[in-house]
């Protein structure tokens, strides 16, 4: 069991209101990744959840129980911070038997606990080493191996990746994407990357100034975005706008269309530009185009596209990949 | 990048080093071989630096002329005891003001260190008053409180440079893995504060050792420890610099082993803090 339900959750510090009210469902055994720019409110809403902060209003319920009030100790939640936050002075078994210790396990049974875990987590060889000895990502194992022995009804993640080089972050991603799919159990995740959020969340919640702009899976936030904020943050390269007479004539304030959803021809087509800077990827095309009204485009295309600096070029929207918004950003 | 030094220059170097070194230990290297001479040697002129006869009368004569033992178990009792009973005040106070920080705890923690900078002489006369209304003069326990407080804001102050160095991350950590306070502080924060507490102690132990202001003052035999010992040889009926080196020499010896064996400590303690 692991559904955490928010109601009404807010959280100031002093004058400054971080989260004014947030409501949200979290159902049992789901991947739920949190995503925004930094300063959103997404790690303190995580805290908020753990019961490393206190709400300052609202309710947060744990697999129905009203755990408001109850010490992050007795919501059986795990969490794997961004810094790892292993203790340094244990051996890498000490540190993955500590919630057990805690919980006043017999010896025999931690013991057994912690070769489980570092079974899965490829740790086996390294439990007598000290985190100090250890590689980044191996110190991440560690914080989801200490997460992963106590069976908490909820895994919490704050930036798990963040702290890691890039190779190793994809790695990483599918690990912990396996471990969801092998252990079942509901995984809060905090991220800014909208592709990790992208490629692992059964659901996406988008934050912007502790609101919630819209909640959904990773394709119905790319397909359907309820604004303009949400538009541009997923998907990447992110969406291009155009506002003017071309968001007129199809009546609304701004338009808006991704990179990989353009028609592209080196003769003719809706929009007209010039094309700035081509990065060909080989598996991929991405042109950087500036059209003729001065708005800058990123536009991408599948596979090899041979032009180069200053080629003209131009633009067809593909039918039905248009977005269009009002004044305040809402999606019509 | 390396940065290159040329053998020129780092031989320079080395010899610099050596003679800043020198220089700084002069004075004891030349109060212990003054302690091996004669009395007319020690103040012979010019001073002669190796090529004397050697003897260890001085040290035999201060022993039978004045308890060296009684004030050297005075000042371990001082130092020690005043450096206990400092961290058992200054714990709480620092792992609270480190962890549970307020509003004011950065002017509080300047208004401690303030009063280091009060020239001590200033209250004297009024603590040797209330030491003689209370019956503390020439006490272990007075000057043991005394030397506790001189040194409390620095005790507090290293305490809380080290603790807050400890990462709060880990100890959310421990709470979320089902630790309760006091587990928290056994199991996580004191291991890892065990090397800040003993550089505390170390420095605190010397420092207090070395106090000469308050013994002075305060203690007279009973509880006087090896700083009054010494002074006891610069007496007005005329100096006896052989005598007064032996008796300083006795009484620094065992501050500068403990010091030598716990060098790592002690530098530790000192720059903590200062590179990450």
């Amino acid at each position: 069991m692991g559904s955490i339900t928010l109601q009404q959750v807010r959280k100031s510090f002093g004058d400054v209101e971080v989260i004014p009210g947030v409501d949200l469902e979290i159902n049992d055994g789901e991947f739920v990744v949190f995503v925004g720019p930094s300063g959103c409110g997404k790690s303190t809403l995580l805290r908020l959840i753990a019961g490393l902060e206190d709400v300052t209003s609202g309710r947060v319920v744990i697999d129905g129980q009203d755990m408001t009030q109850a010490p992050p100790s007795r919501r059986k939640l795990a969490m794997v911070f961004q810094s790892y936050a292993l203790y340094p002075h244990m051996s890498v078994r000490k540190n993955i038997a500590f919630p057990l210790k805690m919980a006043g396990m017999a010896a025999d049974e931690q013991e057994r606990r912690v070769q489980h875990a570092a079974g899965i987590l490829n740790l086996t060889d390294y439990l007598d080493r000290r985190p100090g000895q250890l590689s980044g990502g191996q110190r991440q194992r560690v914080a989801i191996g200490r997460a992963i022995v106590r069976e908490p009804s909820a895994f919490l993640f704050d930036e798990p990746l963040s702290n890691l080089d890039a190779a190793l972050r994809v790695n990483m991603r599918v690990e912990i994407s396996e471990l969801h799919k092998k252990l079942a159990t509901t995984m809060v995740y905090v991220t800014h990357d909208q592709v990790e959020a992208m490629t692992m969340a059964d659901k996406i919640v988008v934050l912007r100034a502790g609101r919630v702009e819209q909640v959904g899976s990773p394709l119905e936030l790319y397909r359907s975005p309820a604004n303009r904020f949400v538009a541009g943050f997923i998907g990447s390269p992110n969406m291009n706008f155009i506002e003017g007479e071309a968001a007129a004539a199809m009546g609304a304030h701004a338009i808006g269309v991704r990179p990989e959803h353009f028609a592209m021809s080196t003769t003719g087509g809706q929009f007209a530009g010039t094309v700035g800077v081509a990065e060909h990827l080989g598996s991929d095309t991405f042109l950087h185009i500036e059209l003729d009204g001065g708005i800058p485009i990123v536009a991408r295309a599948a596979g090899e596209f041979p032009v180069g600096h200053g080629d003209r070029i131009w633009l067809t929207p593909q039918d039905g990949r248009v977005y269009r918004f009002d004044q305040q950003g809402l999606a019509l | 990048m390396a940065r290159k030094i040329s053998d020129t220059r780092r031989w320079g170097f080395t010899i610099l080093a050596w003679g800043v070194a020198l220089l700084i230990f002069f004075p004891i290297l030349w109060t212990i071989l003054t302690s091996f001479k004669s009395e007319a040697d020690a103040i012979a002129s010019p001073p002669k630096f190796l090529f004397f006869d050697w003897t260890t009368e001085n040290y035999a004569e201060v022993q039978s002329r004045s308890p060296y033992f009684r004030h050297f178990l005075n000042s371990v009792i001082i130092s020690v005891g005043s450096t206990l009973l400092g961290l058992l005040i200054a714990i709480p106070a620092a792992w609270s003001m480190a962890f549970q920080p307020a509003k004011r705890t950065k002017d509080l923690l300047m208004w401690m260190l303030s009063t280091k900078m009060m020239p001590a002489a200033g209250v004297l006369i009024p603590m040797y008053l209330l030491f003689r209304n209370w019956g503390l003069l020439d006490t272990r326990f007075g000057i043991t409180v005394v030397l506790m407080l001189i040194n409390l804001p620095i005790i507090t102050w290293m305490l809380y440079t080290y603790f807050r160095e400890i990462p709060s991350e880990i100890l959310e950590a421990a709470r979320m893995d089902g630790a309760s306070l006091k587990n928290e502080i056994l199991h996580v924060l004191t291991p890892m504060a065990v090397p800040g507490i003993a550089s505390t102690l170390l420095l605190n132990v010397i420092l207090a050792w070395n106090e000469a202001f308050w013994t002075l003052n305060l203690t007279t035999s009973q509880a006087a420890p090896l700083t009054t010992f010494i002074a006891s040889y610069s007496s007005p009926e005329g100096l006896f610099y052989a005598k007064l080196s032996a008796a300083s020499t006795m009484a620094i010896a065992p501050i500068l082993i403990l010091g030598w064996f716990s060098q790592k400590q002690l530098v530790r303690g000192l720059t903590f803090g200062a590179v990450k």
